[in-house]
């Protein structure tokens, strides 16, 4: 029945979409006048070369499974959140609120306390997007976008007035008490005599965020509530016949969805080397969700790949940049032709793919 | 407020609307096809990159305009291609398009000029500059104190690029397309029932390529009027948003070319008065009765609906009303007076707020209660032939 | 032998979708100024067969010749060119244009609109006295009735100079008396000289009107007969390939206990048109009450407001007990709480998720039932699993792999993973929507057998469809709805198909006895 195995549809079609967007990118560094086949070294090298820069990977792939859970779970809807950005911001101001206003004692405490309001004040940025798709109809990318900029002028305005420290030059919040910081990678490691991890700062966040895929997967595959939300994404009027309401799911969705995104705050604020809320707090990590989504076939374990993957570039692009004249946007193109090649233009890398198999495994695939 | 200051804010009105108009005509086209265009953002602003740098290179913005309009055309094609060719998902092909967009000017233009992801100023012959018309005055000084009608004409009428005249006449002109040619027909078929267009005989794919392209086109001008009229050169991401604000007007409109203008002037009134107004006093009585008679209205629809309404708005309204109360104690404490008197002092308003009133506008117009308008019937959704 | 050349001729026609072979070698002959009728069962062929005469698709193999000519049909410009239109099943109308707008779309004079459209309307004017094909030429489509609709299409055709004309089961959506009205028109087109081509599954039809039959069946074209050669038995016989019962086997009903009483049932839609109009009628334990009537009078609201996904005004109450119409309890979940089962009218767009598997299919709209359960966080899919085995065991789904998606299955093996999953909750009362549309006669047969069955275990059946037939052989009472409201009820014994479509068609009790 298929027209080819699962392996193909799961591993194939991303690795050569992958391929066509490396490609392109080629194309880029040509035309400004790089070697691609340099940069490329550069960016390898900057991704895993040394064990600050592993575990700077490691960092943003923390990032980017929140946001790409967060993308993913909408997507599982048939929603399309593409205001991760702005849930983020705002679950920063959640974690940093909470943290600054009270002492822990610590770091778990902290951790507790700063992921629940980072969760909750990312859910509750979406609360109006989410509002307004359910019941009136109003295009959830367009009403998320302008929540986007609406959180990063709301953050402007706390980081530069109340939660700014008199004194303070620099526009953000002041520092975490030492006690609520989250202990790195490095400092576990360090335990056990080693420096794996250098001074980067990946951190026990990573862990959160492995369980955030276990908790998604049993979420979407495995619980009443995960089987509407697929059905509602399959077919809306399926689901008004089954007695699923499409208002209550749209919003319990979106509401995860900006919870997820939220919480990638214990990682970029609580989690740094010198914990604090700084106003470019999401740095694009919300729009990546989006890539990491698409290209892990919005499943958890094809989702950590994935951010392990813009780890990978994020880190790796911002070394090319430091070390030639390459801008460190250059990710952002990237990004934008994995969303391309694994999103809209799925059909033309898959269906050749498709006609090769039916050429080569036909009897298998007539079998079935 | 004098008469001279609301012309210059209608001026500035026109001048920020110019841009949006295009590309919310660019979305009408497109969106009257069935093709959602969520990348008219990447589009302008991939245009606004290329007409300035090729304007700089080769001293003449025409020639500008024309690479700006190709580049245009080019995502315009790859929009095409993903939605209509390999009936992909039309949302994430625009979204991919914009940051592509957004990556690459930077990347090449840091390539080529070598200035942070800038190109370098435009000398004035490589710009679009104001035309200046017959017997009107250019001074700012003589036109402050020349008469109402000669302040009308020489600020509001006059001065402004070749491009802003062109925005302007692409409204009757689109209009004249969509309802009175064969093709617009055809355009506004295919966005409804391209069944309908197919069994007649007539290639969809051909019409909805078509469609994308007059986007193209359209989003190229708009480009190229950021880069090579309002401002001397392109800066990074300098469209801010305005794809996205189209869209909203788009909606506003009701995919209606006149309705465009309108809705468009609207904004630009809102980008006009966000320039020229940083630093807004508002008397906190005012701050009281807006925020706490949102919150009100708000409640009293909310209560009359379902249970999911009370929760969202009201919880809406009590954010407000907080907000409200916030402002007043604040005042109050602040500077050492009774609540009563607090009510007539002034606070400034947030400057972020001022600069977030577009996209507020924009969800505000989105929620629907401004009119309750239906999108073209097959929008978004790719032509499969049925069995 | 001086003959003359068949209007259309097709020879050695092949097309496949994949393994499925739609069209086998099929070969025609449709004489000019005659009605031609192609009848088949669903999936029978007839559809891509006309598909392929007007270009949407390309045969594999074969040719085809009009007047005589070889010609190539790429695309709908070359069938329209070449003098061939087509009706199809579901219009194929610009909703928000008007009729002039809709007649010229793909047929104007040149690059500008006023011309054409000034031309078009003097055209129309002729075309209308010349057939009785009156439509005003500055209606709004979504405005008129579907009956009006079909006229814009025969008119497009007619405005586009088509000399052979297709139509695809053109009465599904009409009553009795429009239909009679449309076979008028079709008569004083064949009186001009036109060709006309009848694609139906209605015996009744084919009798009626056509001069020549030719019956498709699994894709091949197996005879064709003169209409006044051929009889409806003889013709269901050729359709299905083996005799038919066109009657369900069954026992007289044993009603006992009203189960579902419904008083007084109004809806009103957000454009303000009523769609029920005091709808009030009851259903007892042990028996079958069909609706007849023509689809869009009402019926679907019906369903819908039983099933609890519509609201609406009045009374229901099921086992003597009010049912919440409006309120918190007004939906999907409370409704299956209650004991009502629903076979939807549409099993793609409600009754299935095409892209879940079978299994999940099968627990769909109970995924809240305990024993689906795992704990009070997850859902056992094991259980799902084996419970679907069982299912489609007993219902004789092929494949019988719950693994596979829905979109896999034929339509009637789909319509059996539906009916199973209903029937097995044991419900007090069955709602049943069209439960043999697109279904092939084996599962026709059998779907109805399991709701004779389910009545006989002394439970209560709402039976909902458009085809009569169908009605007047399961039925046990017989009620027709016509605009929203219900025109009467009779005993299947004591009327017939005549006395049904009149009220069908809207004639009241009163006028028709």
């Amino acid at each position: 029945m298929d027209k080819m195995p699962k392996w193909a549809d799961v591993v194939l079609v991303p690795v050569v979409s992958l391929l066509l967007a490396a490609i392109i990118s080629a194309i880029v560094f040509l035309a400004i006048g790089q070697n691609p086949w340099e940069a490329l070294k550069l960016m390898a090298y900057g991704a895993v070369g040394t064990s600050d820069f592993l575990g700077y990977t490691l960092f943003y792939a923390t990032n980017f499974i929140f946001t790409g859970l967060a993308v993913a779970v909408a997507f599982h809807a048939s929603l399309f959140n593409i205001g991760g950005e702005g849930q983020v911001l705002l679950g920063g101001l959640g974690a940093a609120i909470v943290v600054l206003l009270v002492p822990w004692p610590h770091w778990t405490l902290a951790l507790i306390a700063g992921g629940t309001a980072a969760a909750l004040f990312g859910a509750l940025w979406v609360v109006i997007p989410a509002y307004l798709q359910a019941r009136r109809g109003s295009h959830i990318v367009i009403t998320t976008i302008m929540f986007n900029f609406m959180a990063s002028g709301l953050l402007v305005y706390m980081l530069a007035g109340p939660l700014k420290p008199e004194g303070q030059q620099q526009v953000a919040s002041g520092l975490f008490p030492e006690a609520s910081k989250l202990p790195s990678l490095n400092d576990i490691a360090e335990m056990f005599g080693s420096d794996m991890f250098g001074r980067s700062p990946v951190n026990i966040s990573i862990f959160i965020a492995i369980l955030a895929c276990v908790a998604v997967w049993a979420l979407i595959w495995h619980t009443r509530l995960g089987y509407q939300i697929r059905a509602l994404g399959k077919s809306e009027s399926a689901a008004k016949y089954a007695g699923i309401s499409a208002v209550n799911i749209t919003m319990i969705t979106l509401l995860i969805s900006g919870a997820l995104a939220g919480m990638m705050a214990i990682n970029n604020t609580m989690g740094i080397n010198s914990p604090q809320l700084v106003d470019n707090a999401a740095g694009g990590a919300g729009f990546i969700g989006i890539a990491v989504a698409l290209m892990g076939r919005n499943h958890p374990v094809g989702i950590v790949i994935a951010a392990l993957l813009f780890g990978a570039l994020y880190q790796g692009g911002a070394e090319l940049a430091a070390a030639t004249d390459v801008q460190v946007q250059i990710v952002i193109v990237i990004q934008a032709l994995v969303i391309m090649f694994t999103g809209a233009l799925d059909e033309m890398v898959r269906s050749p793919i498709e006609k090769l198999f039916l050429r080569f495994g036909r009897g298998t695939a007539v079998e079935e | 407020m004098d008469f001279f200051t609301i012309v210059q804010l209608g001026d500035a009105s026109v001048r920020m609307a110019i841009p949006l108009l295009l590309a919310c005509l660019a979305g009408l086209f497109s969106e009257r096809a069935g093709i959602f265009d969520i990348g008219l953002e990447g589009k302008m602003l991939a245009a606004a990159f290329l007409s300035a740098a090729v304007s700089l290179a080769s001293g003449n913005v025409w020639v500008g305009l024309l690479a700006g309009i190709g580049i245009s055309i080019t995502l315009s094609i790859i929009h095409g291609l993903a939605s209509i060719t390999f009936r992909g998902n039309q949302l994430i092909s625009g979204v991919a398009i914009n940051f592509f967009a957004a990556g690459l000017t930077v990347v090449i233009a840091q390539g080529w000029f070598a200035q942070g992801g800038r190109t370098p100023s435009l000398p004035k012959d490589a710009r679009f500059n104001g035309l200046d018309f017959p017997g009107a005055l250019t001074r700012v000084r003589d036109k402050m104190q020349a008469s109402p009608g000669m302040q009308f004409y020489s600020e509001f009428v006059s001065g402004h690029s070749i491009l802003v005249y062109l925005g302007l006449l692409t409204v009757p002109l689109s209009w004249w397309i969509l309802y009175r040619t064969r093709f617009g027909l055809r355009l506004r078929a295919v966005g409804e029932a391209p069944e309908a267009v197919d069994t007649a005989g007539i290639s969809v794919v051909r019409l909805r390529y078509s469609a994308v392209i007059i986007a193209g086109i359209l989003c190229g001008i708009a480009g190229a009027y950021l880069s090579t009229a309002v401002q001397a050169g392109f800066t990074k991401d300098m469209t801010a948003n305005r794809g996205f604000i189209a869209l909203a007007a788009l909606i506003f409109a009701k995919w209606r070319p006149w309705y465009a203008l309108g809705a468009c002037l609207l904004f630009g009134l809102f980008f006009a008065i966000d320039n020229r107004f940083q630093n807004i006093q508002l008397q906190v009585i005012w701050i009281m009765v807006l925020l706490v008679g949102s919150a009100a209205v708000m409640t009293v629809y909310a209560l009359r609906r379902e249970k999911i309404d009370v929760l969202v708005l009201g919880g809406l309204s009590v954010v407000l009303a907080a907000i409200a109360l916030v402002t007043w104690f604040g005042t109050a404490s602040g500077e050492g007076i009774g609540m009563i008197a607090a009510l007539w002092e002034t606070v400034k308003v947030p400057s972020q707020l001022i600069q977030s009133l577009p996209y507020l506008f924009v969800v505000i117009v989105l929620a629907g209660f401004v009119g309750k308008a239906i999108p073209p019937r097959a929008g978004g959704q790719p032509y499969v032939k049925e069995r | 032998m001086s003959e003359i050349a068949p209007a259309i001729e097709l020879v050695g026609i092949s097309k496949a979708f994949g393994p499925v072979q739609a069209n086998k070698d099929i070969s025609i002959r449709v004489m000019p100024g005659t009605i031609h009728g192609i009848i088949g069962e669903n999936g029978a062929g007839k559809s891509t067969l006309m598909s392929i005469l007007y270009g949407f698709y390309k045969a594999d193999a074969g040719e085809i010749f009009i007047s005589g000519q070889k010609t190539v049909i790429p695309d709908s410009q070359a069938a329209i060119a070449a003098g061939i239109g087509m009706v199809f099943q579901h219009f194929k109308l610009v909703q928000n244009f008007s009729v002039l707008e809709n007649v010229v779309l793909g047929a104007e004079d040149g690059a500008l609109l006023r011309p054409s459209l000034a031309k078009a309307r003097k055209q129309l004017k002729s075309l209308a006295e010349e057939y009785e094909l009156n439509v005003d030429p500055d209606a709004i489509i979504q405005d008129i009735g579907v009956g009006m609709q079909q006229r814009v299409e025969i008119l497009k055709a007619l405005y586009r100079q088509a000399d052979i004309l297709i139509l695809d089961e053109p009465t599904g959506v009409l009553t009795p008396a429009e239909a009679d009205q449309l076979f008028r028109i079709l008569g004083r087109l064949k009186e001009e000289g036109k060709t006309i081509i009848l694609i139906t599954h209605k015996l009744r039809e084919i009798m009626d009107i056509t001069d020549t039959v030719s019956v498709m069946r699994r894709g091949e074209m197996t005879s064709t007969v003169k209409t006044s050669e051929t009889n409806p038995a003889d013709l269901a016989e050729r359709m299905v390939g083996r005799k038919v019962l066109l009657r369900v086997d069954k026992v007289p009903a044993q009603p006992k206990d009203v189960i579902l009483e419904v008083k007084d049932l109004n809806i009103t839609d957000e454009k303000g048109v009523h769609r029920l109009k005091g709808v009030s009628f009851n259903v007892r334990a042990g028996e079958i009450l069909g609706i007849a009537g023509v689809s869009g009078n009402g019926q679907s609201e019906l369903l819908e407001v039983l099933g609890g996904y519509e609201k609406a005004t009045g009374e229901i109450l099921l086992n003597g007990e009010a049912i919440d119409l409006t309120g918190a309890f007004s939906d999907g979940q409370s409704r299956r709480a209650r004991g009502i089962a629903h076979v939807p009218e549409d099993r793609q767009h409600e009754g299935l998720i095409m892209d879940f598997t079978a299994a999940e299919n099968t627990a769909f709209g109970y995924h809240h039932d305990p024993k689906y359960q795992r704990n009070r966080l997850l859902m056992d899919n094991a259980a799902i699993m084996k419970d679907a085995q069982e299912k489609m065991d007993r219902f004789d789904v092929r494949p019988p792999n719950p693994m596979l998606a829905a979109k896999n299955f034929s339509g009637g093996n789909q319509q059996k993973v539906v009916v199973a999953r209903e029937i097995e909750r044991d419900p007090d009362l069955l709602l049943v929507g069209q439960p043999t549309r697109g279904v092939d006669i084996g599962a026709i047969e059998f779907i109805h057998q399991q709701i004779v069955a389910l009545r006989d275990a002394g439970k209560a059946i709402l039976l909902v469809s458009v085809e009569l037939d169908e009605i007047m052989g399961l039925s046990d009472r017989i009620a027709v709805m016509f605009d929203g409201q219900i025109m009467g009820e009779r005993l299947p014994a004591e009327t017939d198909e005549k006395e049904l479509g009149l009220m069908m068609a809207g004639v009241t009790d009163g006028e028709t006895a």
